[in-house]
């Protein structure tokens, strides 16, 4: 009898303690493991390649649009970014253009640019990252910034967001350049993937609002959102990205993503 | 990457029936694009040298094929490029070439191709000096940045260390020079067609370039060794002095290119050592490009360049307009969905005050057509100088340009 009110005792006082912990863990704390959670359910992917279509729209409607190739490759630290190569085949007078970069965590990036008319590789700044991207509503940090640690977070609240239950985290940009004070994510607590982005421009206005859509699970669990699309709430234009099908352990290695690689791309 | 669209499925047919022993494949594409462009340049001013035609309107029509393929497995590949340009007033204008025509293997860390290809090197703007390998195809543009397709063989060996290319280039192309009717020319035309060559082999003298590059954290780096035929002529007056004869030296040449990638800062410099003809000589050209990203609160981008050129070469060299330079250029990009770009910058000789004006500016019209604007303008040029001939020659120029 005593024994057993002891354990149920110990049991309360653990469960107690327990609830003690995740109630002291800080919203920073829990933004964090919330990113996390999302961030590493994507770990081990490997490498990456997917043809997208980009419609950008101007605030009157007229549309135009952009074909590209992206391969990744998955860099396992954590303290330093992927690898990535942007190869355009539509409108056809920059058919070639190509983009590498090689991502860092908090400096900036290694990037070189490829203009297939004269053949030259050039090496670019990549301080630009709140510059549009191919005349896009996506900034360059907008594709390049998902590494978990380029951002700290704070945790919000936990609501609805479609038929989901998401977790509402603000996360505020660590590296040099960003063109925002913070975003606001909308992570989904079954499948841990982004739902919904804000972003906050240098003022603090709500700048644009990024709906990734489609999820859909390759391989052993790597979730890729199909379409993906970008409204600026100032300009009213817009960017769509629709994805094709991904395709994972292409073989792609390091040398893939050398400059020397890309005059050889066609 | 593979691009596997086929734009048109017949000529892709036809060049696979072609090649079809040589590269059998299942799987493997040719893909067909191209574009086709109506140029119009107009002068400022009659022409300076007799013989030159005096209408101020130069039309003329270009096109370009390009076809290329890949293999199944992914590491062979083809490009056949043929250009073609019809000029309404300059014979010597109107031209073709292969700009591409090779075939390539890669392997793991070593690239093998053959045939014809088109190779640049180099960082600065304002002029490119140490871009060697191809010969220039002047008629089309002053600026030297057109290139006429150069035969190799290029082995490349890609290491964690950095990139090693070998050229063994058994073919010499002559530069391409204004018939005597065209503009930018000499008092009397320069025959490019009969060109003198120091060696006893002339055009099939075999060169060599051995060049190194890679990148050490934000600085790129390339250095390389040339030996062979000068792609520079000296223009020498014929007998009778009714023409210019180009003679090709044979010359050893080092190359040094370098950029500093600091925020948004690009520190560039190129330099020459060559030794040759008469005598050795170096040439450099050094500077800067900064840019302001997103001005006012827009999504344009301006740059600002600035370069210096040195040239200590004496008279007996080929001519250079480089000698003790100054440009300064501004680039826009306005980062819209057209792509429109404007490049603008003056070159000052700090010793004559001569100074030549270039802009180049180009948007995308609809999804296919690329309008392109360009204007030079040459002032304070005065006789004796190297760059007097061409002083009545400033031109706005308009292309059309439409891709499929």
């Amino acid at each position: 009898m005593n024994r057993i009110r002891i354990v149920k005792a110990s049991f309360v006082a653990a469960w107690s303690l327990i609830a003690t912990l995740s109630v002291a863990a800080t919203p920073e704390e829990k933004g964090f493991e919330i990113a996390a959670r999302s961030d590493r359910s994507d770990r081990g992917f490997g490498d990456s390649e997917v043809s997208l279509t980009m419609v950008l729209r101007n605030s009157a409607g007229q549309e135009s649009s952009r074909t590209l190739t992206i391969a990744t490759l998955e860099i396992p630290d954590e303290s330093v970014g992927d690898k990535s190569l942007v190869l355009f085949q539509t409108p056809q007078d920059i058919q070639g253009t190509a983009l590498l970069s090689h991502a860092k965590i908090l400096k900036s990036d290694d990037q070189w640019l490829y203009l297939p008319a004269l053949k030259r590789v050039k090496r670019i700044s990549s301080t630009n990252k709140s510059g549009p991207f191919v005349g896009s509503e996506f900034a360059f940090e907008d594709f390049t910034a998902i590494e978990l640690n380029k951002f700290t977070y704070k945790y919000l609240r936990d609501e609805a967001c479609g038929a989901l239950q998401c977790s509402v985290v603000e996360r505020y940009p660590r590296y040099e350049n960003s063109g925002y004070t913070k975003q606001i994510a909308w992570i989904d607590t079954t499948d841990f993937q982004v739902r919904t982005i804000e972003f906050y421009d240098r003022r603090g206005d709500l700048l644009k609002v990024l709906e990734l859509e489609d999820y859909r699970k390759y391989g052993k669990g790597y979730w890729r959102a199909q379409k993906l699309s970008m409204k600026n709430l100032k300009t009213k234009k817009s960017t769509e990205l629709i994805y094709g099908d991904y395709e994972f352990g292409v073989g792609l290695k390091d040398r893939d993503f050398v400059k020397g690689r890309l005059s050889k791309l066609r | 990457m593979r691009v596997t669209s086929r734009r048109c499925p017949l000529l892709a047919i036809l060049l696979t029936a072609i090649t079809g022993p040589v590269l059998a494949d299942d799987d493997s594409s040719w893909t067909v694009s191209g574009n086709v462009g109506l140029q119009a340049r107009m002068f400022t001013q009659d022409p300076l040298w007799p013989g030159q035609n005096p209408d101020r309107l130069q039309l003329s029509l270009s096109g370009e094929l390009e076809f290329r393929w890949r293999g199944a497995e992914g590491n062979q590949r083809a490009s056949v490029i043929p250009f073609v340009r019809l000029d309404e007033i300059d014979d010597k204008r109107t031209h073709a070439d292969l700009r591409e025509a090779y075939w390539a293997y890669e392997g793991d860390t070593v690239e093998v191709l053959l045939g014809v290809n088109k190779v640049f090197w180099g960082v600065t703007e304002s002029l490119h000096l140490v871009d060697i390998i191809n010969q220039t195809d002047l008629v089309e543009d002053i600026d030297r940045e057109e290139k006429l397709g150069q035969p190799m063989v290029n082995l490349a060996m890609q290491r964690d260390w950095g990139l090693m290319n070998l050229f063994i280039l058994p073919y010499f192309r002559d530069r391409t020079y204004p018939g005597e009717a065209g503009r930018f020319r000499p008092p009397v035309p320069v025959d490019g067609d009969n060109a003198v060559y120091e060696s006893s082999e002339g055009q099939s003298h075999t060169d060599v370039a051995l060049r190194y590059s890679h990148y050490f954290d934000a600085v790129d780096v390339g250095v390389y060794y040339f030996s062979g035929t000068s792609r520079e002529p000296r223009l020498i007056l014929s007998s009778d002095g009714s023409r210019y004869i180009p003679h090709y030296d044979q010359i050893g040449q080092v190359g040094l290119d370098l950029q500093y990638t600091k925020d948004a800062w690009l520190w560039k410099l190129e330099s020459i050592i060559r030794s040759g003809f008469q005598e050795t000589f170096e040439a450099a050209v050094g500077g800067f490009e900064y840019t302001f990203y997103g001005v006012s609160e827009s999504a344009t981008d301006v740059g600002v360049l600035m370069e210096y050129q040195y040239d200590n070469r004496s008279m007996l060299e080929p001519l250079t307009f480089s000698e003790n330079d100054l440009f300064v250029g501004t680039r826009l990009t306005l980062n819209d969905i057209q792509d429109s770009s404007l490049l603008a910058g003056v070159v000052v000789d700090t010793k004559t005050s001569e100074t030549y004006f270039n802009l180049e500016a180009e948007r995308r019209v609809g999804s296919n057509m690329v309008v392109q604007l360009r204007a030079r303008v040459l002032t304070d040029a005065s006789p004796g100088e190297p760059s007097y001939p061409i002083s009545n020659d400033d031109y706005v120029q308009l292309q059309f340009s439409g891709y499929f």
